[in-house]
């Protein structure tokens, strides 16, 4: 006979199966503020305490780690400003490559290899037409180079044979940043899985120069970085990625900016009245594709961003294959204050570790 | 018995340890790679709470336990006791999780390097309660499994008994077939089941040593009047080694009831018991010439079928590979005792001159024997 099938056991298991569903349909009634307020984030509306949580355990230390993922979202590195005799902008960076073991959920360590120290490395950002200078020196153990997404020479390209950097050695890329949009950059040296893996990943945004975009001046100047108009937005870059702490080709952990849950545990907090704009990169290794899922609304999307009209209107879900990246835009003004998910809607990734929430105030 | 003369190489090995620990003479090549880490799964309860497993490690540094997937989704999780666990610690690890009756789970435990070691559930099923029901239900299991088939089996004893000579040999060689074929079936599960237990352990040397010890020990005692057990002597030996297999079965069907791994029908335990009637006549078959009570035959079925409930008791709630491995290898070294004994008298010339063992009676028993059992183990794991 089945032992799970002795009655009394059986009555048990129903009765408080019975219980749970009543205390989560209980909790539905409440409105979503008044429910983070008592229960918190973690607790939020999604998996009863009994039954456990869809989670990690404990938390990372980001102090340890040098960097934290909430100030990653808007820590825009806009490099040393210039100007040539003739009145053109220079931008001028300073990268390091760097072997960093980082935590990248609580208690799990990876052996990363990084761009000044962090995962994904500095956002660099210009406007377009800047002169972009980026002195790049190697203290890593392996050869790197970095190689933008953008247009340059062939020269300034950074993979192997042109830009590529020994340990101990440097380089300076040189080109003019365009076009407008969101890209990245990212590790060429082979075998390139491995340095791509490793964390040798960052975004590079471009801001549209309004002056050569009078049809939509409004739109470009509300993107560039500095501007009034800028300055009402809330702007966020989020680089989906994963890590494959075992070393299978298969990723363990997957987040937006390198930590598991970190979103979830402590979320994106957004002004109702503000709009929100997000820098999406995908660099996920491994698989082929990677999603953005936004709950109870919907937005506009441009993709790679090099459009200031959307290239996708008014939807909820977005794909991305490796190194596919584009604009988010929407607004919360219309909705009540309360927490709303956004994920990938791979629910492999989300339950291992790409799962966030926007608190809406 | 001079005790001076072990310390001279006490103190040598001392030194040396003393001398490797300080100097680490090989930390140019070992440098600074990540540790060697191990780790696995001893017990599984489910329960209304959630998953509930037991955990060894064999890391070359103590491990930490940082983070729990079930079926591909990182879990909240509680781990007893907390903090790093040493070379061939054990810690509970307690998941609120509602798992799903009939379903298979697959656990996948992640430390602290990012190592991965993954354990399936194969079929949940609720962990039996330690109540008075389920307590006689699997001594119950261990009743049909083990006494009550071999003492079926002693049913031929009076059939045996009016055997002549090619009658008698045919029932021994019989017998060794049957003990043979359990021989083969003890060791093949004793080292799969080590398979299961962390390597640290060595628990595939443990069942070849613990074999070889029995044995000996057995073999001695057997003999310790010179000559081999003979008679009702043999019988009970080739009750005790059957007892200890029995063991060993019950506690593998102990656990698999308890993890779910074998979905225990009915028929499988009637399976089992046809299987095991093979026993009760290998225990008669040495007893032609006695006259026996109901009494020691009772004492020699408990012996042999007993340990049967013990096992599917200790194995519902307490046993780790390295136990069950152990019993299984105790087991193989018991019914080695008596395969050599059984075999012995077979070896001896008979009435017409010729070695026993080589007559039709003996030839076709031993073919019988393995063929009977053969036979039967179908039943077992169809």
């Amino acid at each position: 006979m089945r032992l799970s099938e002795f009655a009394p056991l059986r009555q048990f298991l129903s009765r408080r199966r019975f219980l749970f569903t009543g205390l989560a349909a209980g909790g539905g009634l409440l409105p979503a503020a008044s429910a983070a307020e008592t229960t918190g984030p973690m607790h939020g509306a999604h998996g009863g305490a009994h039954e456990g949580r869809n989670s990690v355990v404990g938390s990372v230390d980001h102090d340890r780690n040098g960097f934290d993922p909430h100030e990653m979202l808007t820590d825009w590195e806009v490099g040393t400003v210039s100007q040539t005799d003739d009145g053109r902008t220079v931008r001028e960076y300073n990268i390091t490559a760097v072997d960093r073991e980082i935590e990248i959920a609580p208690g799990v360590f990876f052996p990363a290899w990084t761009y000044n120290g962090r995962v994904p490395g500095p956002s660099l950002r210009a406007s377009e037409g800047d002169l972009i200078r980026i002195k790049f020196a190697n203290a890593g153990t392996h050869t790197h180079t970095m190689h933008f997404h953008g247009i340059h020479s062939a020269r300034m390209d950074g993979v192997p044979g042109a830009g590529e950097v020994a340990p101990g050695d440097s380089f300076t890329y040189e080109f003019e940043a365009a076009p407008f949009g969101c890209h990245l950059y990212h590790c060429h040296s082979f075998p390139l899985k491995r340095h791509l893996h490793k964390g040798l990943y960052g975004a590079f945004i471009v801001d549209p120069d309004p002056a050569r975009h009078l049809e939509y001046a409004d739109v470009a100047q509300s993107r560039l970085l500095g501007s009034p108009d800028n300055a009402r937005w809330q702007e966020f870059v989020m680089v989906m990625n994963g890590f494959d702490t075992n070393f299978d080709e298969e990723n363990e952990f997957y987040a937006v900016n390198s930590i598991a849950f970190a979103y979830q545990d402590k979320p994106v907090r957004i002004e109702k009245e503000r709009p929100v704009r997000i820098y999406l990169v995908n660099i996920t290794e491994f698989d082929p594709i990677n999603s953005f899922h936004l709950h109870a609304n919907f937005f506009d999307y441009y993709d790679h961003g090099t459009t200031l009209t959307p290239t996708l209107k008014t939807v909820d879900t977005v794909m991305q294959c490796q190194a596919q990246r584009g604009i988010i835009e929407f607004s919360f003004a219309d909705h009540e204050p309360g927490l709303y998910m956004f994920h990938a809607h791979q629910a492999e990734f989300a339950e291992l570790g790409w799962m966030a929430h926007f608190e809406v105030v | 018995m001079r005790l001076t003369g072990l310390i001279v190489p006490a103190a040598l090995i001392a030194a040396l340890v003393a001398a490797f620990l300080a100097w680490q003479p090989f930390s140019s090549i070992t440098g600074d790679v990540p540790p060697v880490e191990e780790l696995a799964v001893e017990l599984t309860r489910l329960d209304a709470s959630g998953i509930h497993v037991s955990v060894r490690a064999a890391g070359s540094l103590p491990m930490e336990v940082a983070q729990v997937q079930v079926d591909g989704a990182y879990r909240t999780f509680t781990i007893e006791p907390e903090g790093p666990i040493g070379y061939l610690g054990t810690a509970a690890v307690h998941i609120p999780y509602p798992w799903v009756t009939g379903d298979t789970h697959h656990l996948n435990i992640v430390t602290a390097t990012g190592t991965t070691f993954e354990h399936e559930i194969a079929v949940a099923i609720a962990t039996p309660e330690t109540g008075g029901t389920t307590i006689l239900t699997l001594l119950l299991i261990g009743l049909f499994v083990g006494i009550i088939p071999v003492a079926i089996g002693f049913a031929f004893y009076p059939a045996i008994q009016s055997f002549g000579e090619a009658g008698r040999n045919f029932a021994m060689a019989l017998t060794l077939g049957l003990l043979l074929f359990l021989l083969v079936d003890t060791m093949g599960e004793a080292l799969e089941v080590a398979e299961a237990a962390v390597g640290g352990l060595k628990a595939d040397l443990l069942v070849w040593m613990s074999a070889a010890v029995t044995c000996l020990g057995l073999l001695a005692w057997g003999r310790r009047s010179g000559e081999p057990p003979r008679g009702a002597e043999l019988a009970l030996f080739i009750a005790i080694g059957i007892g200890i297999h029995n063991l060993g079965e019950g506690l593998v069907i102990g656990a698999s009831i308890a993890t779910g791994e074998v979905a225990l029908a009915s028929f499988l335990v009637l399976g089992f018991a046809l299987h095991n009637v093979t026993e009760g006549i290998a225990i008669s078959a040495p007893m032609r010439k006695e006259r026996l009570t109901l009494l020691t035959l009772f004492w020699l079925a408990l012996i042999a079928g007993g340990p049967a409930m013990l096992g599917t008791l200790a194995g519902a709630y307490a046993t780790t590979p390295l136990w069950t491995a152990l019993a299984f290898g105790i087991g193989a070294g018991a019914i080695t005792q008596v395969v050599i004994e059984v075999g012995g008298l077979l070896w001896r010339t008979g009435a017409d001159g010729a070695p026993q063992w080589r007559s039709a009676a003996s030839m076709s028993g031993f073919v019988c024997g393995v063929a009977v059992m053969y036979v039967t183990a179908f039943i077992v794991h169809g």
